[in-house]
């Protein structure tokens, strides 16, 4: 909300100047984003007068005219249109120096002295209206400064108000605010009410008292929609960021920004004689003031009369009912909406208006008829007119219920940690114009009925803090009892991971949770996608069902700034649906690709490759003790290399996919280099408490085979084979030559491979280690056929 | 064949042991003359020949020089080796300005690392992290936490939906729900996660990153969490800033507060504040819909936005830099 600090000051006696009272707002809740002079300095500029115009004798746009208003007659060349006779305008003075930086000094204009300027509004940061000189009205004082004549030594605050201060959507809320805050009265403007002078009548039905239980109208004939507004009213509008709209609607924005209460101003003239307040029907329309015709929602209320829609309620109004140039009498509006009834309603249209923003937060449900009283009387000043008699309809039942709250001043030192006294208490809530009754140990706090955030005894508690000053309450330091909850330890921190990894050349990211469908189809990875009901755009229009789509776009984003190596990984939550039921799944991703290491003329520029990314899964697993066994399957997830692709299973749970992207994708995300991708689950946090077990201190014997098998005979098979028949002496068996080629029968393969065993009790013999060697060889030899090789 | 005299072989010896130029050569020179054929050797067989008066003295005379002999083989070995062990050395330098064999190093993404460094402090004051899911319903993200149906608070939350009416979670608040509902008081969290909002412009992102702390004891006051969330801030920036409180509104806190630090710019421009959490008092409501009786127990709440802690601990002046994850940025925070 934007408040002019002239208009607030009118209402409360304060010393704080503007920037003060900003301060002072913020430190109370109603945080003021901006505190800005309404105009710039101005010196020098003062109202002028036109005193003669005669045409310049070489141009044909400018005139040389007359000008009083300075210390003595000038002459001025201008070139605006509405240069007349008698007009009244700012005229900058010689010396005077205009926003742009323009200074202004004596000059010739196609040959013609000029000293000063007259201005328009723009040229004086007052207003877009650049068609000609700024009117003044003409009772202005010649020679008075601007400044003082507009009132503009003058500071707006722009108030970003939270939804439940909506006491403060009016320059009377605010002033009761800040004298609150100051210790000082309320000192506004009194109103009287205005005498019917006709008896002009017409009928209201409540036919929703739910929605609307207090609705008042008043006639006023013979409105002189023509009258000019007066200048101070358009400046409090303008500064407050309303523009001038015609004398009937700025009062009732006038009163608006006054009071708090939106009102509305009918054409009487083409109306009925009776207002009816329903909800609309079904299908039912009408055309906005916007001027754009829209359908009406069940749950929208509508001022109508015998035949149509005139307005929404509390929202905005019809365009064929609005107050126009051919205007003469008016039927005034003064409701009271329920916010439930309101909020969400114009958001719903596209709108954002004055009115539908106060009567969703809640408006002072005892301000009507002051309201109606208060815009009479503006109306008869502006623009004339014959006032009948205030009509009201109000179902008391439904008009909200003051409430008192109890308050227990025992309470609000617990809960702030003060040690305030029941009269301090007291008196603060009284500074906010509470009424405060003692009973017994508690206060029995009644609000004004503007402060509909009142609710419950909390609600008073914190309005106590904020009189106080939070900035004023005592602070702790963090103590108290502390409750030891360490995670389990068999359980790897994801964190920990996060660091091994980048110990380890991987990069986090963090990409987003949303992707585009089609992304996620040409991945394979479209399946149970989750779609939003309202994403921002067609990019980010399904929630991720994998990190992959994201971790290769991040590649290729980076392939485009020329990195070519890297290495990157990222820990993040998917989503997936499934027959109704929903999951989040928690995944790890992985990606490596490019050189191996940073070139150096000691390596070869070997890229990584399938196993790389392996051993460095193999490895987190080791470096966590994660429990059980890693065991691969050729996956068929479409977005790896066929042959290069393994699903990973851990003690046959599935644990994730990894491989090499399938090379017409790595085409796609413009990889120069094979690129390797893993997502594993978070099964890979699961490790085991270690548990010490006494090792052998017998040597270990070693002895090296080599045997030829068929070309598909998967290596962890082999050794499976070979520990099963090694049997407990089993230690480890390591693979350290794989060949295909000359001498060995084309698909094919030879394996050479060290047995390491050992026994817990005691020194193995020769004869042992060659039984068990015979054993494990036709072992090999049943099983996949194998030869053992020369 | 004349036998030359010991001392004449020795000298002979001698000379050829100073020009063996490398262990095989001194080799050579020990089997010729100290080997089983050897000349002194043989010189020692012949010994029997000689009249037995003269044999004593020869035979000292020959094992002299045996002896003086093997002493400059040895010598010369050991001359042999260091000058073979000084070749090698010298082969063997290298260039030392050379950079090491390593790869690129990884890194934190800076969001997690700031992240990393709030969840380290707060749990060295003994609240322990509680998770909850990212799609929400109504209920946990707005109705438990005191959010009436179509308040305009609602509308501050740019809220994601889904086709079924769940939503993408608006803040990390839910898991203060969540938490309090399985477990009693005391309770102590901090609950960091992903949070959405569908807002997408210069300064907002429709994701970011909440912690959301809570509190819930027999005692605990507004003075508790001024102190706390002063310490916290001084803590997480290692500096004195000056904090300040400023009521706000939050539908699930009351009293709320938004703080603010003092903050100083890269170039040392002191004194604008600016707004790092939200915080406040458990609202009782909030507490009564988790069945915690709000006359026994008070709490507060608090959330602030990594991102923005990010921001400020590490000068970054655009937030959409954190989601564009280019490696010239993130490879600035290891």
């Amino acid at each position: 909300m934007k408040i002019n600090y002239r208009w607030l000051k009118t209402w409360v006696d304060t010393d704080l100047d503007a920037q003060a009272v900003a301060e002072r707002f913020t430190l109370a809740g109603l945080e003021v984003d901006e505190c800005v002079p309404v105009a710039p300095p101005l010196d020098g500029v003062v109202v002028g007068e036109i005193i003669d115009v005669q045409p310049h004798p070489d141009a044909d746009r400018l005139r040389v005219c007359k000008v009083a208003g300075d210390a003595q007659e000038r002459t001025i060349v201008c070139g605006a249109p509405n240069a007349a006779r008698g007009l009244k305008a700012p005229l900058a003075t010689l010396g005077s120096e205009l926003p742009g930086g323009l200074k202004i000094k004596p000059a010739r204009l196609r040959g013609v002295a000029s000293e000063g300027m007259l201005c328009s509004s723009p040229e004086l940061g007052l207003g877009e209206d650049k068609s000609g000189l700024m009117e003044l009205p003409s009772d202005a004082p010649v020679g008075q400064k601007l400044v003082d004549y507009l009132g503009l030594d003058d500071h707006v605050l722009d108030i970003d108000l939270t939804p439940n201060r909506a006491d403060c959507l009016s320059v009377r809320g605010l002033a009761r605010e800040l004298a609150a805050l100051t210790g000082t009265a309320v000192s506004g403007p009194s109103f009287k009410p205005v005498a019917a002078a006709s008896d002009d009548s017409f009928g209201i039905e409540l036919h929703s008292p739910a929605d609307c239980p207090c609705y008042l109208g008043r006639v006023i004939r013979g409105v002189d929609v023509a009258a000019e507004t007066p200048l101070w009213m358009v400046e409090s509008l303008r500064r407050c960021g309303i523009r001038s709209l015609g004398p009937v609607v700025d009062v009732t924005n006038y009163v608006l920004l006054e009071l708090g209460q939106p009102m509305h101003a009918f054409d009487r003239g083409k109306l009925g004689d009776t207002i009816h307040v329903r909800r609309a029907k079904a299908g039912e329309r009408m055309i906005l003031l916007d001027e754009r015709d829209v359908e009406l929602d069940p749950d929208m209320l509508l001022i109508c009369d015998d035949n149509r829609p005139l307005a929404i309620g509390g929202v905005i109004g019809g365009l064929d009912s609005a107050v126009g140039d051919e205007t003469r009498d008016i039927l005034l509006e003064s409701a009271w909406f329920n916010p439930a009834t309101i909020v969400g309603r114009a958001r719903r249209l596209g709108l954002a208006t004055e009115s539908a923003h106060r009567f969703e937060r809640g408006v002072d449900p005892a301000l009507q008829r002051q309201a109606m009283e208060r815009a009479t009387e503006l109306i008869l000043a502006v623009a004339g007119g014959t006032p009948g008699p205030v009509l009201e309809a109000i179902d008391t039942e439904h008009l909200p219920q003051a409430k008192a709250v109890t308050l227990r001043p025992e309470r609000v030192n617990r809960v702030l940690g003060t040690e305030l006294s029941a009269e301090q208490i007291g008196s603060t809530l009284k500074r906010l114009e509470m009424q405060v009754d003692i009973q017994g140990d508690a206060f029995r706090v009644l609000a004004p009925s503007a402060r509909r955030d009142i609710e419950v005894e909390v609600d008073l508690i914190e309005e106590v803090a904020r009189l106080t000053g939070y900035d004023n309450l005592p602070s702790r330091s963090p103590g108290g009892r502390i409750r030891l909850a360490p995670p389990p330890e068999a359980q790897v921190s994801l964190r920990t991971v996060a660091r091994q990894l980048s110990a380890r050349g991987f990069q986090e990211i963090l990409t987003w949770s949303f992707v585009s469908e089609s992304d996620l189809a040409r991945l394979g990875l479209d399946q149970g996608a989750q779609p939003l009901a309202n994403p921002l755009n067609r990019d980010m229009a399904v929630l991720r069902t994998s990190l992959l789509p994201g971790l290769l776009k991040t590649a290729a984003a980076n392939f485009r700034r020329q990195h070519s190596s890297f290495r990157l990984f990222e820990l993040g939550t998917c989503f997936l649906a499934k027959d109704g039921e929903f999951r989040e799944p928690q995944r790890l991703s992985l990606l490596m690709t490019g050189r191996i290491s940073d070139e150096h003329p000691s390596v070869s520029g070997r890229c990584v490759d399938f196993f790389d990314l392996k051993g460095e899964i193999e490895q987190l697993l080791r470096l966590n003790g994660v429990s059980g066994e890693l065991r691969c399957e050729r996956s068929n997830q479409s977005l790896l290399h066929p042959g290069q692709g393994s699903d990973l299973y851990l003690d046959d749970q599935f644990v994730g996919s990894m491989g090499q992207l399938h090379p017409s994708l790595a085409e796609e995300f413009d990889a120069p280099n094979a690129v390797f991708v893993a997502e594993l689950t978070y099964r890979i946090r699961d490790s085991r408490l270690p548990t010490y077990q006494r090792g052998s201190r017998y040597p270990a014997v070693r002895r090296d085979i080599a045997v030829v098998v068929k070309d598909d005979a998967p290596a962890a098979d082999l050794i499976a084979e070979i520990r099963a028949n090694a049997g407990n002496l089993f230690e480890k068996c390591v693979i350290f030559d794989e060949y295909r080629g000359s001498g060995i029968e084309s698909g094919h393969k030879s394996l050479a491979m060290g047995l390491i065993l050992r026994d817990v009790s005691r020194t193995l013999r020769d004869d042992e280690v060659e039984r068990v060697l015979d054993r494990v060889i036709d072992g090999l030899r049943q099983r996949f056929g194998a030869e053992l090789r020369g | 064949m004349s036998s030359s005299s010991p001392e004449d072989l020795l000298t002979q010896a001698q000379e050829l042991v100073a020009d063996a130029g490398d262990a095989r050569a001194l080799d050579e020179v020990r089997v010729r003359y100290l080997g089983k054929k050897g000349a002194l050797t043989g010189l020692l067989k012949q010994l029997g020949q000689l009249p037995p008066d003269q044999r004593r003295e020869a035979g000292q005379a020959v094992n002299r020089c045996k002896q003086m002999l093997e002493a400059s083989i040895a010598e010369r070995q050991q001359i042999l080796a260091v000058e073979q062990l000084n070749a090698r050395l010298v082969a063997e330098q290298i260039d030392i300005t050379l950079p090491g064999r390593t790869h690129e190093p990884g890194g934190l993404h800076p969001v997690n690392r700031a992240l990393d460094r709030i969840l380290d402090i707060f749990s060295q004051l003994g609240f322990s992290v509680a998770t909850g899911p990212e799609v929400e319903d109504d209920y946990h993200n707005f109705e438990a936490l005191n959010f009436p149906a179509h308040h305009p608070a609602r509308a501050m939350h740019d809220t994601f939906y889904l086709p079924n009416g769940h939503l993408l979670r608006t803040h990390t608040s839910p898991v203060q729900i969540r938490t309090m509902k399985e477990t009693h008081p005391p309770v102590r969290i901090v609950a960091p996660g992903r949070v959405f909002r569908a807002d997408s412009d210069q300064t907002h992102t429709p994701q970011f990153h909440q912690v959301e702390g809570l509190l819930v004891d027999t005692d605990v006051t507004f003075a508790d969490l001024r102190g706390l969330l002063s310490d916290f801030v001084n803590a997480f920036f290692e500096d004195q800033l000056e904090v300040r409180l400023r009521p706000s509104y939050f539908p699930f806190t009351e009293p709320s507060a938004e703080v603010d630090v003092r903050w100083t710019e890269a170039d040392g421009t002191p004194g604008k504040w600016l707004e790092v959490l939200g915080c406040g008092m458990v609202h009782p409501n909030v507490l009564d819909n988790c069945g915690i009786d709000s006359e026994r127990y008070t709490g507060y709440a608090f959330g602030l936005g990594v991102e923005r802690f990010a921001m400020l601990r590490y000068r970054v002046d655009d937030l959409r830099l954190f989601f564009e994850n280019d490696l010239n940025f993130l490879r600035q925070f290891r």
